[in-house]
């Protein structure tokens, strides 16, 4: 293990690490915790000039329902849902399949199309910009859940297909290849076989999007125009704009806006880790 | 999936399907996918460089006008000024790297209540741009922001960093940092967490440590988690757009723009509907991000090969 382990080293060190560990943390989530202090300041603590201080009461529960009560940011987490879950099913149905074609299936334009796919996630948003913007206001699809539906997915579809054919190129060949010496049909091993086996990459993906979906600005800002489809992020960029110096309220819908995916993240930590560091440790 | 229709088991058991389902198998697997990809993804590519040639608004018939739009580009103040911030941003965020393996060292203990530590420590990167672009707002907002607090605390004068347009940018970039920060320290925690425990046994037998010790037998067995680090924050630095539009709106006088934001601007907002030059944007940045791309797909061909 590297660095050498705290346990072997003298004890002024030992102690020293302990203490360093919550200083540390404190400064590193300074802004954060900063943020979460103003969503429970009073209103008159701000006018009165007490930025810093203690709050005179805590008045979390005002500043909560206010944001609620007087801004559409219900409506806005309902839409992030509604674009948010089917994209993660979508994208991970898609990339089961071409994920399992791409690993267990030697043809010529393997690599190329996976090479695409890989490629393909890395392009910068603004060259698919204004012909996806198009395509969906000549489809109808312009400022409405399915059009970010769909997009989310396709695009998606390529970092989940990377991802599902790297899992299943590590799976015993010699499974399927034995099913298919039976005489087993291709579907009947990639539905009984194979994708009983893909739990675990299934789990860690579905996080992973769920994030990425519900943390997304830039698509939710060119293809949605009014409130009817407005995610989340977006809804919290309009509303800054309406809470001028607000602090308080801004604070307070900052935190309601990132607490799904935060609540996400600890309850399947492991697979959510699993699945954004594939690669960190071989290749 | 309304799509599994077309898949191997609804088709009947002819003799043709039973003669060449190894070969069509996988396409048929494939064609969904690919759809989605082809028609939002890659044919897209392709269409902004050929609407990069033409004056179009979004609404009526493009006109071809050639290389006018680039022509234009190249003598446009804005343009560069969003290409140098670029170029800021690619190097700085690179820190990320350095700062993100230096976190990970640090936290790779195992003393009790590590793992929320660590959960902790990465927690800025689960949260989105927004927000965190309003956090950092509210930090660095004069008079009242948690920073600005701090910095009249020790020298007694006020800096507005988000109206300075000399340092908009690097305030912008520090906020971009703290969640790259944390994921590139995950990524170095599980390479660290996969390390030959052998090997660095033998090379403390052989009185290797500290610096030689990270140096010689270390890093070399983090090049895996180090090239994927560099791989996120390359493509984290130019596709910088969310923190610009919630902390400055490309502002102040335009001094934070970048060309994914330039791009926007150009073709979307208030500035007018200028499709044709956006593009042309677009396409610029897609060459230098393909410059990239190009380099990792390379490397992970020769990974392919050697597997």
């Amino acid at each position: 293990m590297f660095p050498t382990p705290i346990q072997k080293t003298a004890p002024w060190v030992r102690i020293g690490y302990q203490l360093l560990l919550p200083i540390a943390l404190l400064i590193w989530l300074f802004p954060l915790l900063g943020v979460a202090v103003t969503s429970v300041r009073p209103a008159s603590d701000l006018a009165a000039g007490n930025y810093f201080g203690m709050p005179t009461y805590f008045a979390g529960f005002e500043n909560y329902l206010a944001v609620f009560r007087d801004s559409p940011i219900g409506w806005y987490i309902l839409n992030s849902f509604k674009i948010t879950i089917p994209t993660v099913i979508g994208a991970v149905a898609l990339s089961c399949l071409s994920g399992f074609a791409l690993a267990t299936y030697k043809f010529k334009a393997n690599l190329w199309i996976f090479f695409l796919f890989v490629a393909g996630n890395f392009v910068p948003f603004q060259i698919l910009m204004v012909p996806v913007r198009d395509l969906s206001v000549r489809t109808g699809l312009y400022d409405t859940v399915t059009g970010l539906v769909l997009f989310h997915t396709a695009f998606q579809a390529g970092f989940c297909t990377l991802f599902m054919r790297n899992f299943i190129k590590a799976l015993p060949f010699a499974l399927i290849e034995s099913a298919r010496v039976e005489g087993v049909s291709e579907w009947k091993i990639f539905w009984y076989i194979v994708l009983p086996l893909m739990r675990p990459a299934i789990a860690a993906l579905s996080v992973l999007i769920f994030t990425f979906v519900w943390n997304d600005y830039f698509w939710a800002t060119v293809l949605v125009q009014g409130q009817d489809a407005m995610p989340v992020t977006a809804g919290l960029y309009s509303l800054n704009g309406q809470w001028v110096a607000a602090w308080h309220l801004v604070s307070a819908g900052a935190i309601i806006a990132a607490l799904p995916p935060v609540l996400m993240f600890f309850l399947m930590q492991r697979h959510f880790i699993a699945g954004l560091t594939l690669g960190a440790t071989k290749g | 999936m309304a799509t599994t229709a077309t898949v191997p088991a609804s088709v009947p058991t002819s003799s043709f399907w039973k003669r060449n389902q190894r070969e069509l198998a996988p396409w048929l697997f494939l064609a969904p996918g690919m759809l989605m990809f082809a028609v939002y993804v890659v044919i897209p590519i392709f269409q902004s460089v050929w609407i990069s040639f033409h004056d179009w608004d979004g609404l009526g018939t493009p006109q071809w006008i050639g290389m006018a739009n680039y022509a234009e580009l190249w003598t446009d103040d804005n343009f560069y000024t969003s290409l140098k911030n670029n170029l800021i941003w690619l190097v700085m965020y690179m820190l990320a790297v350095p700062a993100g393996l230096a976190v990970a060292l640090f936290l790779n203990q195992t003393v009790v209540g590590i793992r929320l530590y660590k959960s902790l420590f990465f927690f800025p990167f689960v949260i989105s741009q927004v927000v965190v672009g309003l956090i950092f707002t509210w930090f660095y907002a004069p008079n009242f922001g948690l920073l600005s607090g701090v910095i009249k605390a020790l020298t007694g004068s006020n800096v507005a960093i988000l109206a300075n347009d000399q340092l908009a940018t690097y305030g912008i970039i520090a906020a971009g940092l703290w969640p790259q920060i944390a994921y590139c320290m995950i990524l170095f925690l599980t390479g660290l967490n996969n390390i030959s425990a052998d090997q660095v046994e033998a090379a403390r037998i052989d009185g290797a440590k500290g610096w030689g010790m990270f140096w010689n037998i270390i890093l070399p067995q983090l090049a895996p988690a180090t090239f994927i680090a560099v791989v996120v924050t390359v493509i984290g630095a130019l596709r910088s757009f969310d923190l610009v539009s919630i902390m400055t709106d490309g502002g102040p006088y335009g001094s934070t723009r970048v060309l994914s934001y330039y791009m926007y601007e150009k073709a979307l907002s208030e500035y007018g509907y200028r499709m044709g030059y956006g593009a042309s944007i677009a396409v610029v940045l897609f060459l230098i991000m393909m410059v990239f791309i190009t380099y990792f797909v390379v490397r992970l061909l020769g990974q392919e090969r050697d597997a």
